[in-house]
């Protein structure tokens, strides 16, 4: 008559299963479909949870779609942590086989971006660069190594990517491009945003992390992206927050 | 007087609201007779941004209690040492004047059910949880207080009341309690038993602080009434009338209204902590 925590988890995830022997209301008979009170709040609570975290998903397949989809997924990749602000780090691959969804091709992108935006709003406080360390010598600024805030996170993206988040948080933004845009995402103060790169910015914040000194950041990314511009690159990483404190090379 | 912190005072006698990020403005402005706050352990276990940064400001206007909802203390599985670690983390660098957890699990091997689920009363139950408690009161260094559940159903298997095992945890771990008087109120309706003579068996001496929240109206397969926690709705009047019965007789002791889904706008909550301040009235 003893009910383990395994028969009451599979019963709990898996409606279709009967509700475990040994449970009683109180008059002694079965519990019956008060067993569906925990049932329904742990679907109902990870669901919360899930729109909470995914707003652009959630805004992109609106009310409806969006449970039913968090109805399969809750059930194929409950939390794996009590830390509900790190759930659902598998959805992008999730809907990359979800055949309901697979005719819309930036939908796990778009996880993606949720799912970083996130992480940046959780991430580590930090001072933003101050922009006096670029007034020197060009031999001095070209040794710089300069490091990324633990709030800035860049995605790369087949997809117009920041176009289709402004079109569903920004009032009168443009249609999107028929083109790939890579992400920026900044924290200023408390609040990330995302902002677009151009082609070969993700290459050169990428070196920055990777701890590549300016001048040769500059090198490795021109290579790859003739077209990069430096100084618009820096001007965006200054003015969004991008850039914390930075180390000289010998440092 | 329980000794539930080290460094911080006890919690006031006073009412105390769960905290809402969208009330952190009218809540600093306008508290009315917030005296305390209390915050759900796990949100604020990120690294940084918003969330800590508006805890270090709350901490230094109200008295903080942490309450934990994630770390499984009834399970059957050996507590999640990360997560004990984490708490051991937050609850260092906040300092609160308490920290609580449920009588409940949610974990299960590696999964976390984000739902507090109930366990059956018996002498292997009760010898586990303590063994639980002593170890995040070891891990803490501090006293915790344990929450009694809203039940929906029973365990034919219990041999204990609910009342005689938190009694005897109590005993063997010198843990204190949090009596959640709307989680009376939903047990007893929904297990067809008094909720005044639950109270009365209740360990009094030990609690160091009370909760009152709304909850949902539903009914059974057989039409009996069948109470959920909801925590979404104001506080009913059969709640706050047992309230008045556990302080009659407790002694006054920090209350907490407990408002965490259809949240209100600041306002409707401070008047249910003005109603918590009404009953407290009479205890004082």
């Amino acid at each position: 008559m003893s009910v383990s925590q395994a028969t009451f988890r599979s019963a709990l995830l898996d409606a279709e299963e009967a509700v475990p022997e040994g449970l009683l209301d109180g008059s002694d008979t079965p519990a019956g479909a008060r067993f569906s009170v925990y049932r329904n709040n742990v679907v109902v609570s990870l669901t919360e949870a899930l729109r909470t975290a995914f707003p652009l998903i959630y805004k992109l397949l609106g009310a409806q779609t969006f449970d039913r989809l968090a109805a399969i997924y809750v059930r194929q990749q409950p939390p794996s942590s009590p830390l509900m602000m790190h759930y659902g780090q598998e959805l992008p691959k999730f809907l990359q086989s979800f055949q309901p969804l697979s005719h819309i091709g930036y939908l796990p992108d778009c996880a993606r971006l949720d799912i970083a935006m996130r992480r940046s709003y959780h991430a580590k406080d930090a001072a933003p660069i101050n922009p006096s360390v670029f007034q020197t010598d060009p031999e001095e600024l070209m040794s710089l190594r300069l490091a990324l805030a633990p709030a800035t996170i860049v995605l790369r993206s087949d997809w117009p990517l920041h176009d289709i988040w402004r079109l569903n948080f920004e009032p009168d933004a443009p249609k999107p491009r028929a083109t790939a845009q890579d992400v920026l995402i900044t924290r200023p103060e408390f609040d990330p945003a995302p902002h677009a790169l151009q082609p070969g910015g993700a290459d050169w914040l990428q070196h920055l992390q990777n701890g590549m000194a300016f001048g040769s950041a500059h090198e490795a990314t021109i290579t790859a992206a003739p077209s990069f511009d430096l100084s618009a690159a820096l001007s965006q990483a200054l003015q969004t927050g991008a850039l914390t404190e930075f180390k000289t090379k010998d440092s | 007087m329980l000794d539930n912190s080290p460094r911080a005072p006890n919690l006031p006698n006073a009412p105390g609201v769960g905290y809402k990020p969208q009330h952190f403005t009218d809540l600093r402005a306008d508290p009315g007779p917030v005296r305390w706050i209390e915050v759900h352990a796990e949100n604020y276990m990120g690294d940084g941004g918003r969330p800590l940064a508006q805890l270090r400001a709350l901490a230094d206007q109200f008295a903080l209690s942490v309450h934990g909802v994630g770390l499984s203390i009834g399970g059957e599985a050996p507590l999640d040492r990360d997560h004990l670690a984490r708490l051991k983390t937050l609850v260092g660098w906040s300092s609160p004047a308490s920290f609580s957890e449920h009588l409940a699990w949610s974990t299960h091997g590696a999964e976390f059910l984000n739902d507090l689920l109930p366990l059956p009363y018996t002498s292997e139950t009760l010898q586990r949880v303590a063994d639980h408690i002593d170890q995040v009161q070891t891990a803490l260094g501090r006293q915790m207080l344990l929450e009694n559940p809203s039940s929906y159903l029973c365990f034919a298997e219990s041999t204990w009341s609910e009342t005689d095992f938190l009694a005897e945890l109590v005993h063997r771990t010198g843990c204190g309690l949090l009596l959640d008087v709307n989680n009376v109120f939903i047990s007893a309706t929904n297990l067809g038993l008094s909720a005044e003579s639950y109270i009365e068996a209740f360990p009094l001496h030990a609690v160091g602080e009370i909760h009152v929240g709304g909850h949902d109206e539903d009914t059974d397969d057989h039409g009996a009434p069948l109470l959920i926690d909801s925590h979404g709705k104001p506080v009913v009047d059969p709640v706050w009338s047992l309230l008045a019965f556990a302080l009659a007789k407790s002694g006054p002791r920090p209350v907490l209204v407990e408002w965490d889904n259809d949240v209100p706008d600041w306002p409707v909550l401070r008047a249910e902590a003005e109603r918590a301040a009404l009953a407290l009235a009479p205890a004082q």
